[in-house]
């Protein structure tokens, strides 16, 4: 008795606190509930930014915990965002159709609904049928459902794959990297029945809450990512804490040795990637609301190369360093390429930072692998007491 | 002859007159003028009926004016004066005034507005007579060239009239050149115009196993079908098949939708117009006796407007067994356009023997098309296969050091002009700058993370986007041009299916090239062993007295290096923008996992395999580039399964674990 998650992992309490002070500081300088300092763009800014974070803990989980540099996490992430994208898009699309056809003398059937639909998403690439990949998108709870089953089910089958044929450390990055490029290309085609380049859009537009304005549903988003983090920074905390975070931590420093000693590597590999990578839709499944549009570019190999510099910047294996490194780079990025910094003038030269910031965020990956290889949270290390694992 | 003299004769007397009457003519009219005065109203008034006489006059005048005359006449670009009936060219038809310009010496005759010349037009048929007179002239014509364009002319657009003279022509020619053009496109035209089966059959026959495109745009018509309804099939019609509606060839719906187009069943009722004429029933909200409210499922309307149509205020639809009793009664065929079963059969037959040949000659081009593109993954790879291969550090900015060779090409061809001069200075130099690069790198950060594989990535990672954004910087996020020299820009081809450009052989020579050196380096030098025993084993080397570090240093340098040559002739073809290398890198990864780590055969065989395979699934689903590399990227990951070492694997202690 006594023993909690909260007291085995001191940056448990310490998170959910911040996290906890975060939302309701955010909630008191919004619009819709409190004073108006914050804009409607950019607490969506900030909802969004918690679910990069999100995803920078699912990454942490595979990569810090378990050794496995995933460079396809993006895929998982963008597939949670397609999913409840398509029940968006869908039950938005439908709800205009039936307004439209509201002046018509006899009530629409379902088959005319359904067909207009179908036509109002899809002609955009020349398509009026409803590809298969659709026929969820139409009942949330479903939809809810695969946003953690398609990304699961995707990372079961890869990681089976590659685990089986015990395919690990380089090989195994440069696999994940043709697995997001594969399905980037795929949902790249027009006629693979996800709009191609298109994308899905309009989906910052909720159905069933047309009479409210973005400044709640930004807000409303926003709780939800806070949330969304906490717990999932809780389960994850509880579950690298204990037995089975022990085993992969194993993995991660010798394979061999856990794999000598009797322990399935494979089948702890599995579950904590197929985790991670469910982690990783629900985030998505969150961002993309915020967002508004979702196309294949998301998916492409970069994004999901900037998520794992987040977690080596941020600190690997500690949750919340993966949290902070996510948090500061995307956050930083957005200030400096919106244009809002302001530009520094050298007299013979003018630094302008939605150039220069690339190169500097380049320079900035360099420097801290070289010199800080356990990233930010490592300064966390000078201020307490060496005394946890 | 005589005709002609008696012509001029006459000619020069009415011109003697028109002279007296007008002082500006000058008496010294040419010939030509003088037959033209002499048909003056068939020219300016010529008709389809009467044009052919004149025409005559002008081809046995012999005159070397007359074509030209006739193709200026043609384009309806002849003038006649109206104060003396004078027919003259113009300078500019859009200069006010005109100048007039005489027709047989060009020499300017004088001026005139506008108002004062009639522009001569003749109609589509007067101009086609012209046409074809003219095309006789030119096939007659001493120059051969002269004959070669007209052969061009009748090529293009082939009348009746050119089928005999070409005939005469292939009898008569002696110019080998003209002969065996003129012979190539006598089937075309015999199989058009000849009024017999025989001589058709026979030139269609004569077209066997010609795989070039014209003979097939020949042959192709000759099949070409319609699809008739009768009740029973015809005979004495050139029936291709009979069609069974509910079979691939003809869906069931396509088959009654012809049927009802030709008046010969009742049309069915799209639910549009159902709902339209439940909506236009309604009495008393209700719709053939259903409320209107209820009307929302596909049943409820079916009962209603079963009532209206009992009621007679609907037409009825047609059941399924109304259909089918319909689709029963008749035949659907394809018949030929052309009436002659003789050329239809000789046709099909000499079409599937050029389709078989066709078929053999797209798999070479596939297989060229796969062996191109082989060679391009093999040059973007090779550098990474020493780097990432051989060293084993993985260089996210490899794609960057092939950007870099590309723009260093483009920097030497905006300072060189000259082409090929340019290409030669820029690949020692691209070897010379992504070698500094590599080597900078190296040392100042990659020599650090040794034992870190995982995180050189994410620092080469940083490298990348920073090189990238400062050549954006440079020289902005345009395409940059970068042009192959003209002896590279065509294309060689043996036949109208296979061609290769020549810039794809030069890669495939250029990768062989490197292929063949690079194997001596690594097998065949002192750097090569040394690279070998330092990768092996870095401390044992190092006991023998090799410098790791040196040998580390250099190895890179000559990846790097290498992958900036390849970015020069990769940037001949592709677009040199600061992302180029984007488009390589994860393939080049590929490339080099697949083949097997270690070796640069390896390298070879995995760009040859991803290459043709890429290529193969492009030839199943054509026009489908995206849906190519997503399956081939899936059978990557599938093969890496089965192989996780590669094709080409090492073994014992040379695969270093």
């Amino acid at each position: 008795m006594g023993e909690t998650i909260f007291t085995r992992n001191r940056s448990v309490p310490i998170f959910i606190g911040a996290l906890a002070l975060l939302a309701i500081g955010v909630t008191i300088l919004s619009e819709a509930y409190g004073t108006g300092a914050l804009s409607v763009s950019f607490t969506k800014v900030l909802g969004m930014t918690l679910c990069l974070c999100l995803a920078a803990l699912a990454m942490d989980l595979v990569w810090g915990y378990c050794g496995i540099l995933s460079l396809g996490h993006f895929a998982f992430f963008g597939l949670g965002g397609y999913v409840i994208g398509m029940w968006l898009m869908t039950a938005r699309t439908e709800a205009v159709i039936r307004a439209n056809l509201e002046g018509r003398p006899l009530p629409p059937t379902e088959v005319e609904v359904s067909e207009a639909t179908a036509l109002q998403i899809f002609s955009v690439v020349g398509a009026e049928d409803w590809p298969w990949m659709w026929a969820a998108s139409d009942n949330l709870a479903l939809s809810l459902v695969l946003i953690l089953l398609v990304p699961g089910a995707l990372a079961l089958v890869f990681g089976w794959l590659a685990f089986r044929s015990r395919v690990t450390g380089v090989y195994l990055s440069i696999l994940t990297q043709a697995m997001t490029l594969a399905l980037s290309l795929y949902l790249f085609q027009n006629d693979t029945g996800l709009r191609g380049n298109n994308g899905l859009s309009g989906l910052q537009n909720i159905p069933g809450a047309e009479g409210i304005g973005q400044d709640r549903i930004s807000i409303w988003f926003f709780w939800a990512s806070a949330l969304a983090l906490g717990l999932a920074y809780l389960g994850a905390a509880w579950l690298v804490s204990g037995k089975f975070g022990n085993i992969v931590r194993g993995v991660r420093d010798d394979e061999l040795r856990v794999r000598f000693l009797g322990y399935p590597v494979e089948v702890y590999k599995l579950v904590i990637f197929t985790l991670s990578a469910m982690i990783c839709g629900v985030a998505g499944a969150l961002y993309y609301p915020q967002a508004g549009i979702i196309n294949p570019d998301e998916i492409a190999p970069i994004a999901s190369i900037y998520l794992a510099v987040w977690v080596a910047i941020g600190g690997r294996g500690r949750l919340y360093g993966a949290v902070l490194g996510a948090a500061l780079v995307s956050l930083l990025s957005t200030y400096f390429t919106s244009g809002r910094a302001p530009d520094v003038e050298l007299g013979f030269y003018r630094i302008e930072w939605v150039d220069w910031w690339p190169v500097l965020l380049g320079l900035g990956f360099v420097l801290v692998t070289l010199f800080a290889p356990k990233g930010l949270a490592g300064l966390v290390d000078f201020v307490v007491r060496k005394d946890r694992t | 002859m005589i005709r002609s003299f008696v012509a001029a004769i006459a000619g020069a007397l009415f011109l003697a007159v028109a002279a007296h009457k007008s002082e500006a003519q000058g008496p010294e009219t040419g010939a030509l003028q003088t037959i033209l005065q002499e048909n003056a109203d068939l020219v300016a008034n010529a008709s389809r009926q009467t044009v052919q006489e004149v025409l005559d006059v002008l081809v046995a005048s012999d005159l070397p004016e007359v074509p030209d005359f006739l193709a200026t006449w043609n384009t309806r670009e002849l003038y006649q004066r109206q104060s003396d009936g004078l027919f003259v060219y113009v300078e500019d038809p859009d200069a006010d005034p005109l100048t007039l310009l005489d027709i047989s010496t060009g020499e300017v005759v004088g001026t005139a507005t506008s108002r004062e010349v009639d522009q001569l037009r003749p109609n589509r048929g007067v101009q086609g007579v012209i046409a074809a007179t003219l095309v006789q002239f030119r096939l007659t014509s001493d120059d051969p060239e002269d004959r070669l364009a007209a052969l061009a002319s009748i090529e293009s657009d082939p009348e009746e009239s050119h089928l005999a003279l070409l005939r005469d022509l292939v009898e008569t020619e002696e110019d080998g050149r003209v002969r065996r053009r003129a012979e190539a496109l006598l089937p075309a035209l015999v199989i058009a115009f000849a009024d017999a089966d025989e001589p058709r059959v026979e030139a269609i026959r004569s077209l066997a196993g010609n795989v070039s495109l014209s003979a097939r745009a020949t042959l192709n018509p000759l099949l070409s079908t319609q699809v008739r309804i009768s009740e029973a099939l015809p005979e004495g019609e050139n029936i291709a098949r009979e069609l069974r509606p509910g079979t691939d060839a003809l869906s069931r719906e396509d088959a009654y939708a012809m049927l009802v187009e030709d008046g010969l069943a009742t049309p069915l009722i799209p639910r549009r117009t159902r709902a339209d004429t439940l909506a236009a029933n309604i009495v008393d909200g209700a719709a053939g006796g259903v409320p209107v409210e209820t009307l929302n499922t596909e049943e409820a309307r079916d009962r209603a407007y079963a009532t209206l149509v009992e009621a007679g205020q609907a037409d009825p639809a047609p059941t399924e067994a109304e259909i089918d009793a319909a689709l029963d009664a008749h035949v659907f065929y394809e018949v030929y356009r052309e009436d002659s079963a003789a050329v239809t059969d000789a046709a099909r037959a000499t079409l599937d023997g050029i389709e078989t040949r066709v078929a053999f000659y797209r798999f070479l081009d596939l297989s060229l098309d796969g062996l191109s593109l082989a060679s391009i993954y093999f040059l973007a790879a090779i550098g990474l296969a020493i780097t990432f291969g051989v060293m084993g550090v993985i260089n996210m900015a490899h794609g960057e050091f092939i950007m870099l060779g590309a723009y260093t090409g483009y920097v030497v061809q905006s300072v060189v002009a000259n082409e090929t001069l340019s290409i030669a200075i820029a690949i020692p130099l691209a070897f010379a700058v992504t070698f500094a690069a590599g080597v900078a790198m190296e040392r100042l950060v990659i020599r650090w993370l040794y034992h870190r594989p995982l995180e050189t990535l994410l620092a080469t990672f940083g490298i990348s986007i920073a090189l990238q954004q400062i050549i954006r910087l440079i020289f902005g996020a345009l395409t940059q041009p970068l042009s192959p020299p003209d002896w590279l820009a065509g294309s060689v081809s043996l036949n109208d299916v296979v061609s290769i450009s020549s810039i794809r052989i030069a890669i495939f020579l250029l990768g062989a090239v490197f292929f063949v050196l690079l194997w001596l380096i690594l097998n065949r030098t002192r750097l090569g062993l040394e690279v070998r025993a330092v990768t092996q084993n870095p401390k044992m080397a190092a006991s023998m007295g090799i410098n790791p570090d040196r040998i580390n240093m250099l190895t890179f340098g000559l990846g790097s290096g290498i992958a900036g040559i390849a970015g020069v002739a990769i940037g001949l073809f592709a677009q040199v923008v600061p992302d180029l290398g984007q488009n390589y890198i994860v393939q080049s990864f590929m490339t080099v996992v697949v083949g097997g780590v270690g070796n640069i055969f390896g390298t070879l065989v995995g760009a040859f395999m991803i290459g043709s395979l890429q290529k193969a699934i492009e030839f199943m689903n054509p026009s489908n580039t995206l849906a190519a590399q997503t399956y081939m990227i899936l059978f990557v990951i599938l093969f890496i399964q089965f192989r996780p070492r590669g094709i080409i694997a090492l073994r014992g202690r040379a695969a270093g674990d």
